[in-house]
């Protein structure tokens, strides 16, 4: 029988079992990780941002809930000219944040 | 004799604190500062949620002060505490003594031009909460001339620790829905934007307000914190935010933007607080002896706080705790003279 549809893999996010040691080391190392409230002060004015995709803001997330393989890569954009940690008005220590997240994560700069 | 209570701060708080004080039989003293009784209250048009005219309350409030003593212009130059209570001196030399006193000194608003990446006192375009209030009531402005596109900005001066504010002011989101409507309500024609990063609406019917400016008004909300604000070569401002439920970054051209200025602590409680030996909270905001329990007392004895000089209040709850408060004085007076401590 053909319904013209077919079963796929669920695309709901599984959260209950989060495996974080990662985000755990990163929060240790540069203890803002677990500071940003979402506002997305850091993407606007972000200059890579004007060019190429760079969100701080989607990158943490995405490292808090471990999806963070599609987000990583934007990390190569940043120029960490450090102006998203003049506008987060969280005081986070965007390049702290950013370098460590570089080292935890393994990613060259 | 009635007793007199010494209250600082002839706002809305202060007003209601005294009225309700002289209906216990008590003698208040309002203490302000200002040239006029009222606050912050003078300030505003139309108050959330139903639109209540401001005057009308503010009337209500600064009428049937008989048998309250008040006096404006004054100048609070050293409070003193003994065993009878408190002796307030001005800094005309005429001092007044009570048994207990009433802060009620209320709140500042955040100085907009300190967070300069938004432009205010730069760009002509850029207003606050507080003048757009002024414009409703007067009906004109220099500034405000048919404006095609308008974007309110929340949270301006709090939550940020930039400006080391990390409170949330509670009645701006509330202010910054009323204020859009009315806004399309005077131009019909313009587009409005309110940029939020959490809209707080937590008073009853103000999620109302909140549908109404959607399905009514046609006011498009904007979940990003508006990053910083730029002037362009036809004098039109250029805002940048992040469409966050859209990951987004997003540039927006528009004729006026206003401030939504959030609350914080007059300046005259950190000096009010060390002269009485009490404690501020991180905030700056006066700490009282319990927020659960004993939001109105302080630890001293005979102290006593209320309104917006504990943190950031609507109208109807600082009346609230200005009558609790009032009736918290009876109550340790009444004590304090069954058991022979003053
Ligand atoms: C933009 C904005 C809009 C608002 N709109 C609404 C609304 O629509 N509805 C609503 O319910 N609430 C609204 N509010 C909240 C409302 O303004 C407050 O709840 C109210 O003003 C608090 O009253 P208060 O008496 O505690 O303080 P205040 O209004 O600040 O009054 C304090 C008084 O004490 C005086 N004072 C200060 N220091 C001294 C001193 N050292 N000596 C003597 N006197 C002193 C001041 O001059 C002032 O008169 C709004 C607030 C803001 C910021
Ligand atoms: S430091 Fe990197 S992420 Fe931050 S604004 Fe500069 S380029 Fe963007
Ligand atoms: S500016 Fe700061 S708080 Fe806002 S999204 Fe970026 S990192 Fe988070
Ligand atoms: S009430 Fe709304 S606008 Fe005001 S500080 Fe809180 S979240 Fe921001």
């Amino acid at each position: 029988m053909d319904f013209g549809y077919s079963l796929s893999k669920s695309s709901t996010m599984k959260i209950e079992n989060l495996e974080n040691s990662k985000f755990k080391a990163l929060a240790k190392l540069e203890p803002d990780a677990t500071k940003c409230i979402g506002c997305g002060c850091c993407t606007a004015s972000c200059s890579a941002g004007v060019f190429a995709d760079m969100s701080l803001r989607q990158i943490l997330l995405s490292l808090q809930r471990d999806c963070q393989d599609k987000y990583l890569p934007m990390l190569q954009n940043c120029m960490l000219c450090g102006k998203c940690m003049l506008v987060c008005p969280r005081g986070i220590n965007t390049r702290h944040l950013i370098l460590s997240i570089c080292k935890i994560y393994g990613i060259e700069q | 004799m009635a007793e007199n209570i010494i209250i600082i701060g002839g706002g809305p708080c202060g007003l209601e604190a005294a009225k309700t004080l002289r209906d216990l039989g008590y003698a208040p003293i309002i203490l302000e500062k200002k040239q006029e009784l009222g606050g912050h209250l003078r300030k505003w048009d139309r108050l959330f949620p139903e639109g209540v005219q401001a005057k009308q309350v503010l009337k209500e409030l600064t009428s049937g002060l008989k048998g309250i003593e008040w006096h404006t212009s004054v100048d609070i130059e050293t409070i003193e505490k003994s065993r009878k209570g408190y002796t307030v001196t001005l800094s005309t030399g005429v001092s007044y003594n009570s048994p207990a006193l009433l802060l009620t000194n209320g709140f500042k608003l955040f100085p907009a031009e300190k967070k300069e990446e938004y432009g205010y006192g730069i760009y002509d375009k850029v207003i606050t909460n507080a003048d757009l209030e002024q414009y409703f009531a007067k009906g004109k402005d220099n500034v405000i001339k048919k404006p095609k596109t308008i974007g309110f900005v929340h949270c301006v001066g709090s939550r940020d620790e930039k400006v080391g504010n990390r409170q949330c002011s509670k009645v701006c989101c509330a202010t910054a829905v009323k204020q859009a409507c009315e806004m399309k309500e005077l131009f019909p024609d313009a587009t409005i934007y309110s940029f939020y990063m959490d809209l707080r609406l937590f008073g009853r019917n103000y999620e109302d307000m909140y549908l109404t400016a959607q399905k009514k008004y046609g006011i498009r909300y904007i979940r990003g914190r508006v990053s910083e604000v730029s002037e362009d070569i036809d004098g039109s401002l250029i805002v940048k935010a992040e469409d966050t439920l859209l990951c987004k970054p997003l540039r927006l051209k528009i004729d006026l933007l206003v401030l939504m200025t959030g609350i914080v602590p007059e300046n005259s409680s950190a000096s009010l607080a060390q002269q009485l030996n009490i404690e501020l909270g991180e905030d700056g905001f006066y700490k009282p002896k319990d927020t659960i329990l004993e939001p109105c007392m302080a630890e001293n004895n005979g102290l006593f706080m209320a309104g917006a000089c504990t943190g950031p209040k609507t109208i109807p709850e600082t009346l609230s705790e200005a009558r609790a408060a009032a009736v918290q004085i009876h109550n340790y007076l009444n004590k304090s003279w069954i058991s022979g401590i003053l």
